[in-house]
C-alpha cells in the first residue's frame, strides 16, 4: 500500500525530474555522459529504498548527492559499482548504463576496477602504506613496475610528500585525513574512470576536508566523481551538479549553483535552507 | 528511618564489594597455589637429566622423561596437522560464508563437540585408529587430540574474523577482489594474531589431556622414532608415576606437571604478546 502511494508520487514529481534533466543535459552538452540511470528501483528484502530514479552523471564532473539521512543516497551510490550485491537479500530493478553498457551485464570485477569507491570512514587495510596502494594492482594481476604506480597514485591523492619516507610503515600510523587520502590513492591506483565517494569527509576536520575537496577538483581531469554528502556547503563548493533525494526519490537535479540559488521544488528549498533534515 | 536505610545500603555495598573482591582473589590464588605446589614438589627433580634421559627401570632412582617430552611434542604436532586446518577453514566458513540453517547446525555441533568428554573422544579414536590396526600408536593419539583441537579452533577463528570490521571487506571488494581473495589477502591477515592465538591455546589445552591418550597412544618406557608405535606422553607419565609406589616417581610426576603447566603458561603469555604487538600496531 505504501509503495503504491510512493510510486504515485514519483509520477507526480516527474515534471521536476524531467526539467532537471533538460537543464543538466543542456549544460552538459560538451561533457560526455558517464552514467545513465533509468527507472532504478532498489529493495532491501521487502523494503524499497530507491524509487524510479532517473539520473545522468556527466563525465569529468563532480555530481553531489544530498538529502537527509536514510533518503537512499548511499544506497543509490552503491548500486553504481554493485556493492549492494554483497548484502544479502537485496534486489535491483532498472537500468544503469556505464558508457552506454549495462553494468549488470558486466563482470563485476571489471566494473569495480572502472568504478572505484571511497567510504565514509577511512578503511585502510592493516598493511603498509605501499601495500595498501598496491593492493588493487596486485589482485588484478598487474605485472608492470609497482613502485612507479604507487608513487604516481600517492601523488594524485596529494599524499606522496607526506609519506614518501614511510612507505613501509603501517597505514594505521597515519592520521585520519591521511588515511582517507590513502584510501583515495588506493582507489586511484587501478586508474578508475569513476570515483564514488560516500561521505568521504564526515569523519574529518575542516582543514583535511578542504584538502580532499581540492583533490577532487584536481582529479576532474581524469575522473568522474559522484559524492554523497551531508554537508551542503561541501556540495555547493565542490560539485558541478547536485541531485537532491528524499525518501528514496530523486526530487531535483541540476547544476549546483542553480539548485542552491533557484531550486524548483519547494522541498529542495526547504532542505537547503535548513528547514528539515 | 532514612538514616537507617542509608546505613544499611552502605553496609550492603561494602559487603558485596568485599565478596566480589574475595572471589576474584580466590581465582588468582588457585593458580598460584597450584604453581607453588608444583614448584615445591617437582622443582628439585627438574634437572638436565629430566629432559635428556629415558626413564630408569622400576624402583631405580634418577632418569628422566625425555621420551615423554618428545612424545608429547609429536602428539601435538599430529594434533595440529589434523585439527588446525579443519578448524581454520570451518571457522572461515562460519564467519564469512555460513547460511542460516547450516551455520547454526555447525556452530551448535561444534559447541557439543567442545563439551564432549575427552574420554569419549579417546574411545572414538580407539575405534577408528587402534582397532583396525590392532595396536596403539602415536597416530591414534594424534587423531584423538586433533579431534579435540577442531572445535576450539573453529570458534576462536570465527570470533576473531567476525571482529574484523565490515568496512575492510567492502574496501577490498570495491577494488575488484572476489570474496575468497578478500578473505585470504585482507581479512585473515588482519585477524592472524587472534587466529594464531586461538590455535596455540587449543594446542596448549589438549597438551594436558590424559584420558584420550591412555587407550590410543598408550605409553612407552622407551623412545621411538616412528609414528605407528605406542608412545609416552607427559600427562600419561604423570598418571602412571603418580600412582606408582616409588617416591622418586612421585617427584618426577610433580616435575612433569610443572613442565606441562609451564608449557601452557608460556603459550598463553606468548599469545598475549603477539596480540599486544598486533594491537599496538593498530593504534599508533
Amino acid at each position: 500500500m505504501a509503495s503504491a502511494a510512493q510510486s504515485k508520487s514519483v509520477t507526480k514529481f516527474a515534471p521536476h525530474v524531467r526539467a532537471a534533466e533538460v537543464s543538466s543535459a543542456a549544460s552538459a552538452k560538451e561533457a560526455a555522459l558517464r552514467f545513465q540511470i533509468s527507472d532504478l528501483n532498489f529493495f532491501y528484502g521487502p523494503k524499497q529504498a530507491v524509487f524510479g530514479l532517473n539520473l545522468k552523471i556527466p563525465a569529468n564532473k563532480v555530481t553531489a548527492l544530498i538529502g537527509p539521512s536514510g533518503c537512499g543516497k548511499s544506497t543509490f551510490l552503491r548500486t553504481l559499482n554493485r556493492m549492494n550485491e554483497t548484502i544479502r537479500n537485496t534486489r535491483v530493478a532498472g537500468e544503469i548504463l556505464l558508457d552506454g553498457q549495462s553494468i549488470h551485464g558486466m563482470d563485476v570485477v571489471g566494473l569495480r576496477r572502472r568504478v572505484g569507491m571511497v567510504f565514509q570512514r577511512p578503511n585502510p587495510f592493516p598493511k603498509s602504506i605501499y601495500d595498501n596502494v598496491a593492493y588493487g594492482l596486485r589482485i588484478n594481476g598487474y605485472k608492470g613496475r609497482l613502485d612507479d604506480l604507487v608513487e604516481h597514485s600517492l601523488k594524485r591523492a596529494a599524499l606522496w610528500e607526506e609519506v614518501k619516507d614511510y612507505l613501509h610503515k603501517s597505514a594505521f600510523a597515519l592520521s585520519g585525513g591521511q588515511q582517507q587520502r590513502l584510501c583515495i590513492a588506493r582507489a586511484l591506483a587501478v586508474d578508475p574512470e569513476v570515483l564514488l565517494l560516500d561521505e568521504p569527509c564526515s569523519a574529518l576536520d575542516p582543514v583535511t576536508t578542504a584538502k580532499i575537496e581540492e583533490l577532487m577538483f584536481q582529479l576532474k581531469d581524469s575522473c568522474t566523481m559522484a559524492i554523497v554528502t551531508h554537508n551542503m556547503q561541501q556540495a555547493a563548493r565542490a560539485s558541478d551538479f547536485t541531485a537532491f533525494m528524499l525518501d528514496g526519490k530523486l526530487i531535483e537535479h541540476s547544476e549546483t549553483p542553480k539548485l542552491f540559488t533557484t531550486p524548483t521544488d519547494p522541498r529542495t528549498e526547504a532542505y537547503i535552507t535548513g528547514r528539515f533534515g | 528511618m532514612s538514616k537507617l536505610r542509608l546505613a544499611w545500603r552502605k553496609s550492603l555495598n561494602g559487603v558485596m564489594l568485599t565478596l566480589t573482591g574475595v572471589a576474584a582473589f580466590a581465582v588468582v590464588a588457585v593458580l598460584f597455589v597450584i604453581l607453588g605446589y608444583l614448584i615445591w614438589n617437582g622443582g628439585t627433580s627438574l634437572n638436565l637429566a629430566f629432559f635428556t634421559q629415558l626413564p630408569r627401570g622400576e624402583g631405580e632412582t634418577g632418569g628422566g622423561m625425555a621420551n615423554a617430552i618428545v612424545g608429547s611434542l609429536k602428539l601435538l604436532f599430529l594434533a595440529a596437522v589434523i585439527g588446525l586446518p579443519v578448524g581454520l577453514l570451518a571457522g572461515v566458513y562460519l564467519a564469512e560464508f555460513g547460511g542460516k540453517t547450516f551455520a547454526f547446525i555447525t556452530r551448535y555441533t561444534t559447541d557439543l563437540l567442545n563439551g564432549a568428554p575427552s574420554i569419549v573422544i579417546g574411545l572414538f579414536a580407539f575405534s577408528v585408529a587402534v582397532l583396525p590396526v590392532k595396536h596403539f600408536s602415536v597416530m591414534a593419539g594424534g587423531v584423538a587430540l586433533g579431534v579435540m583441537v577442531i572445535p576450539i579452533t573453529v570458534r576462536s577463528t570465527e570470533e576473531f574474523l567476525r571482529a574484523i570490521p565490515n568496512s575492510l571487506r567492502e574496501g577490498a571488494m570495491a577494488l575488484g577482489a572476489n570474496k575468497w581473495k578478500t578473505i585470504a589477502t585482507v581479512i585473515i591477515p588482519a585477524a592472524s594474531g587472534g587466529i594464531i592465538t586461538g590455535m596455540l591455546l587449543s594446542l596448549a589445552r589438549v597438551a594436558g589431556e590424559t584420558a584420550p591418550l591412555i587407550f590410543t597412544a598408550f605409553g612407552n618406557q622407551y623412545s621411538n622414532t616412528g609414528w605407528s608405535q605406542p608412545i609416552a606422553s607427559l600427562p600419561v607419565m604423570i598418571y602412571t608415576y603418580a600412582l606408582g609406589p616409588y617416591d622418586d616417581w612421585h617427584r618426577q610426576a610433580w616435575a612433569a606437571g610443572l613442565v606441562l603447566l609451564a608449557l601452557v603458561l608460556i603459550a598463553n603469555i606468548g599469545c598475549r604478546l603477539i596480540l599486544n604487538r598486533k594491537g599496538s600496531a593498530r593504534s599508533i
